[in-house]
Formats: C-alpha cells, sequence, structure tokens
C-alpha cells in the first residue's frame, strides 16, 4: 500500500510537469506533424503507383511511435536532469525502495509518451487520416502505453550510467535516431535487403510499429501475437534492467 | 547523554584510488549542536553522502539514530531531514507541492501531511507564498523551503551541508535562529558544515575538523580554541589546517549549472 502511494506521487510529478510544459508540448508536435505533411503527401503518389496503397494511413502509426519513442526516451534520461539540479537526491533518501521510485517515474514517463502518441493520432485525423475501426482505438492506446513504458525503461536504464548530459548527444544519435529509422516506421518491410530486414528484426521498436499498424491501418507484417510477445518481452527485460541500475546509483 | 550519530572506521575509497576520507570516527550526542568543519575537497561532502545513506562506505560502520545505514537504510532515513548544499526541489512544482510529495514519500497521512505542511510554512514565514512555483524563488526562499521540507517528518537529526552559502547576511541570521530555535525547542541534533567559522563559534556545541580524510581536531569550541592558543574558532582553524589554499576541481555538476544559469538568464 505504501509503496504503490509511492509509486502513485512519483507518476503524479511527472504528470504535473508535462501538464505546467505546454509549450515543451506543443514545440514537440512540430516535428510529427512535419513529418506526416511532407513525407505522408510527399511520398504518397510514389507509394500509390507502387502498388503499396496509401502512404498516409501506413505512415500514421510509424509517426506516432516516433512521437512515442521521443517522449520516453526522454523522460528516461530526465533521471540525469533530476541528478544535475539535485532533485534526485530527495528521492534517494526518502525511505522508500529504489525499485518504486524508478517504477513511479518510469509509470509517469510512459503515461506522457503515450498521451503524445494520443495527440499526433488525432492531429493526423485532422490531415485526413481514418483508422480501419475505432473499436481498435482502446488496444492501440495500450500498444502506445507499452511500447512507452519499454522505452522510458531504457531511457531510465541509460540514464543511470551517466553523469550529465555530455552523453546525451550520443543518446539521441546512436540510440533513439537508430531505433526509429530502422524500425520500419517509414518504410514497408517486405523484400527488404537482407541485412536491413534482419536488423529491423532485432528493433523492438519495429514490433510496437508493426501493432499499431496492424490494429490502425489493417495491414500488420509480423501479426499481432509476435508484436505483443517480443514488447511485452522486452519491456519486462529492460524494465528489470531499468530497475537495477537505478538501484545502484551513487551521487 | 547517549550518541545518536556513530561513525567507526569509515573509509571511502574512489575507483581511481583517491581515499576521500580514511579511517574516521567520531559520534555525536543526542540533542547537541555539531559542526562538521574542514577545508574544500577535505573530505566533508563525502562524509555526509555516507552517513545520509546515498554513498556505500569502502569500510566502517554508520549509525543514525540507532539505526547501520548500510544494513537498514530506511529506518536511518527516516531519522534524519537534509537540506543539501545545492537545492533539491523541484522547480516546476509548487512550494506546497515540493513539501506534499515530500511527505508522501515518508508515509505521512494525507490529513496529518496538510497539517504539518502548513506549521512548517509557518515555521520558515513562506505561509503567502505556498502556492507560488518554486523557480520563481530566491535562493533565500529556497533554502528556507527546503529546511521546511527536511523537517517535516519530525527526523531527529537534521544535516545541513552549508545551508548560509551565498546568502545575505539577514537571511543568515533568520535561518540560524530557526534552527538554534528547533534544538532548544524539539531537541533536534543539528549536524552541519559551513566556511563561516564565526557562525560555526556561535551555534556549535561541539566541533570536529575534517583535512585529507582524516579528522585532525575534535571537541568544544572553548577546546578548539584552547588547544591552538586562538582568540577565535577562525584563528584555531587556521592553525590546524594551515594557511594554503585548497583547489577542487569543477564538477560536470558545477558546468551543468552554468550551463543552465546561461539560458535561464541567471536568476538561481
Amino acid at each position: 500500500m505504501y509503496s504503490l502511494n509511492v509509486i502513485y506521487v512519483l507518476w503524479l510529478r511527472q504528470i504535473k510537469r508535462y501538464y505546467r510544459a505546454r509549450s515543451r508540448v506543443i514545440g514537440s508536435l512540430a516535428q510529427p506533424l512535419l513529418f506526416l505533411v511532407a513525407l505522408g503527401y510527399g511520398f504518397g503518389p510514389v507509394f500509390a503507383q507502387a502498388g503499396q496503397g496509401n502512404y498516409l494511413s501506413f505512415l500514421v502509426p510509424g509517426v506516432m511511435s516516433m512521437s512515442i519513442i521521443f517522449t520516453a526516451m526522454f523522460s528516461g534520461i530526465e533521471v540525469i536532469w533530476d541528478r544535475q539540479f539535485g532533485f534526485l537526491r530527495e528521492t534517494l533518501v526518502a525511505p522508500v525502495s529504489r525499485l518504486s521510485i524508478m517504477l513511479g517515474r518510469t509509470l509517469g514517463g510512459a503515461t506522457v509518451a503515450t498521451g503524445q502518441g494520443v495527440i499526433v493520432f488525432f492531429i493526423s485525423l485532422l490531415i485526413g487520416f481514418r483508422p480501419t475501426s475505432w473499436g481498435l482505438f482502446i488496444p492501440a492506446v495500450l500498444i502506445m502505453f507499452l511500447v512507452a513504458m519499454l522505452f522510458t525503461a531504457v531511457g531510465t536504464a541509460v540514464a543511470s550510467r551517466l553523469e550529465d548530459m555530455q552523453g546525451f548527444q550520443l543518446i539521441m544519435n546512436f540510440l533513439i535516431m537508430p531505433l526509429f529509422f530502422l524500425s520500419g516506421a517509414l518504410f514497408p518491410l517486405n523484400d527488404l535487403p537482407s541485412v536491413l530486414a534482419t536488423i529491423v528484426r532485432i528493433d523492438p521498436l519495429s514490433y510496437g510499429v508493426d501493432a499499431l499498424r496492424g490494429l490502425l491501418s489493417g495491414s500488420a507484417f509480423f501479426g499481432l501475437g509476435l508484436d505483443v510477445g517480443v514488447l511485452a518481452g522486452v519491456t519486462v527485460l529492460f524494465l528489470a534492467i531499468g530497475g537495477y541500475l537505478f538501484s545502484t546509483i551513487e551521487i | 547523554m547517549s550518541a545518536i550519530i556513530e561513525v567507526e572506521h569509515l573509509t571511502k575509497k574512489f575507483d581511481d584510488g583517491t581515499v576521500a576520507v580514511d579511517d574516521i570516527s567520531f559520534s555525536v550526542e543526542q540533542g547537541s549542536i555539531f559542526a562538521f568543519l574542514g577545508p574544500n575537497g577535505a573530505g566533508k561532502s563525502t562524509t555526509i553522502k555516507m552517513l545520509t545513506t546515498i554513498l556505500h562506505p569502502t569500510e566502517g560502520v554508520v549509525h543514525v539514530g540507532g539505526a547501520d545505514v548500510h544494513e537498514n537504510p530506511s529506518e536511518a532515513r527516516r531519522a534524519f531531514g537534509i537540506v543539501f548544499q545545492d537545492p533539491s526541489l523541484d522547480d516546476e512544482l509548487t512550494a506546497y507541492e515540493n513539501l506534499d510529495f515530500h511527505g508522501a514519500l515518508y508515509g505521512i497521512s494525507k490529513k496529518e501531511r496538510e497539517k504539518r505542511i502548513d506549521d512548517m510554512f509557518e515555521f520558515v514565514e513562506l505561509s503567502n507564498r505556498r502556492d507560488s512555483l518554486v523557480k520563481e524563488f530566491s535562493g533565500g526562499m529556497k533554502r528556507r523551503l527546503e529546511i521546511a521540507r527536511g523537517l517535516l517528518h519530525h527526523p531527529r537529526v537534521l544535516f545541513l551541508d552549508e545551508p548560509t552559502l551565498g546568502l545575505d547576511p539577514q537571511t543568515r541570521n533568520h535561518l540560524w535562529r530557526y534552527i538554534a530555535d528547533l534544538n532548544a525547542s524539539e531537541g533536534i541534533t543539528v549536524f552541519f558544515t559551513t566556511h563561516y567559522l564565526e557562525e560555526a563559534e556561535r551555534i556549535a556545541n561541539k566541533t570536529a575538523i575534517i583535512d585529507h580524510g582524516k579528522i585532525i581536531a575534535s571537541g568544544t569550541v572553548e577546546e578548539l580554541k584552547q588547544n591552538t592558543g586562538a582568540a577565535t574558532l577562525e584563528e584555531a582553524y587556521l592553525s590546524l589546517t594551515g594557511k594554503s589554499i585548497r583547489e577542487e576541481e569543477g564538477s560536470a555538476r558545477d558546468h551543468m549549472r552554468a550551463m543552465h544559469r546561461a539560458w535561464r538568464g541567471g536568476k538561481r
């Protein structure tokens, strides 16, 4: 009961911080909008000519995933921020388990990232996207949350090992960007060169994109069962790793 | 009088081989005001970190409030409150939310929390600013809020790591008055570090001086002055630690702080 309350207050803190930084929220929506408009409309004709159907409806789940992975990783990385500005110490000297602190933060970060994904979904409605079935929206939100948990945990794990923001660009260029671009968020997975096809299969985000595509655009490549299985397994793994690394933080 | 902080053979050796704290032992009596003094880089902060459970000692045992900080950190953590050298508030939350968060972390019930927070706001004279965001606060107000927070869960020991650094004389006087009041009325043990030796001389019952990771002198202020034949604590301190200036490496944190300040327009 007590640890649940601890998890709750840490979750609430993340939500409050997100809500108060409204300008940041609006700023962070510019990039997905740009992707949707420039790529969605720009590649649309070529995609249709190649017989692949409507590119916008293919792209939307990918851009939603982009928004989720960026927000989720940054929420995880906030650990570095809190370390630099001292707030982390306040939580570390409190008489609560490190694991409940990590879980609360991760749930909060994941909730925020899911919110971003949902907002991108509604933006895409404005520019002409239509989901295949509204009944699958709620399952899609659950998938988004799973993806968000996964990458918030990854961000927390990485941030627990970093002292300062110097490593930030590194994470950006060697983790977030490759995870996103190699996930099949922007291109179809059939007939890929074998090296790329293998890399795509290793990237956990691929399964998130695929699941969302299955639910919202009606065309999963791996199949929903495999998607959910992989996502759930990898999420548990990274929660464990993140929880362990977070518990070893010394200041 | 019984000891509320007991430190035995405490040692911290870092991975790069430096020995920051080298086999120190001391105890702090319940209800006393204890000044922990020493030059920059002498091992003060490392010691405080080990006393407050955020850094694991290489060797040695520490008891705070009767609990072993390594074996039973939760119980030790409940026994102390701390005001860190650098601010550790969440700037994006209000003063009230910062205290409420703290209370929840320490398992204080909602009802009790509300009352205690009111009392603490009154104590540090911030009642009228309870719903302001912390980022709008001055350095002195933040420090007062941190003291309120450190006391919220009725700790038996209050750690203060250079609590008056960077504050104007008015605020400094105020802070020491709160702390002395608290010590007198509730019997809270106060463990503090400072570079303002006249403050230590005025308020502390006992002091210890650490240098190069070892405790080089301890006792009451009077004893220290007598042993060194000095007129003030500052003279005693200088005759014990020498007059050369200590270099402390700029940490990544200082760098970040400078960057942050540059971005935010230097209000910190």
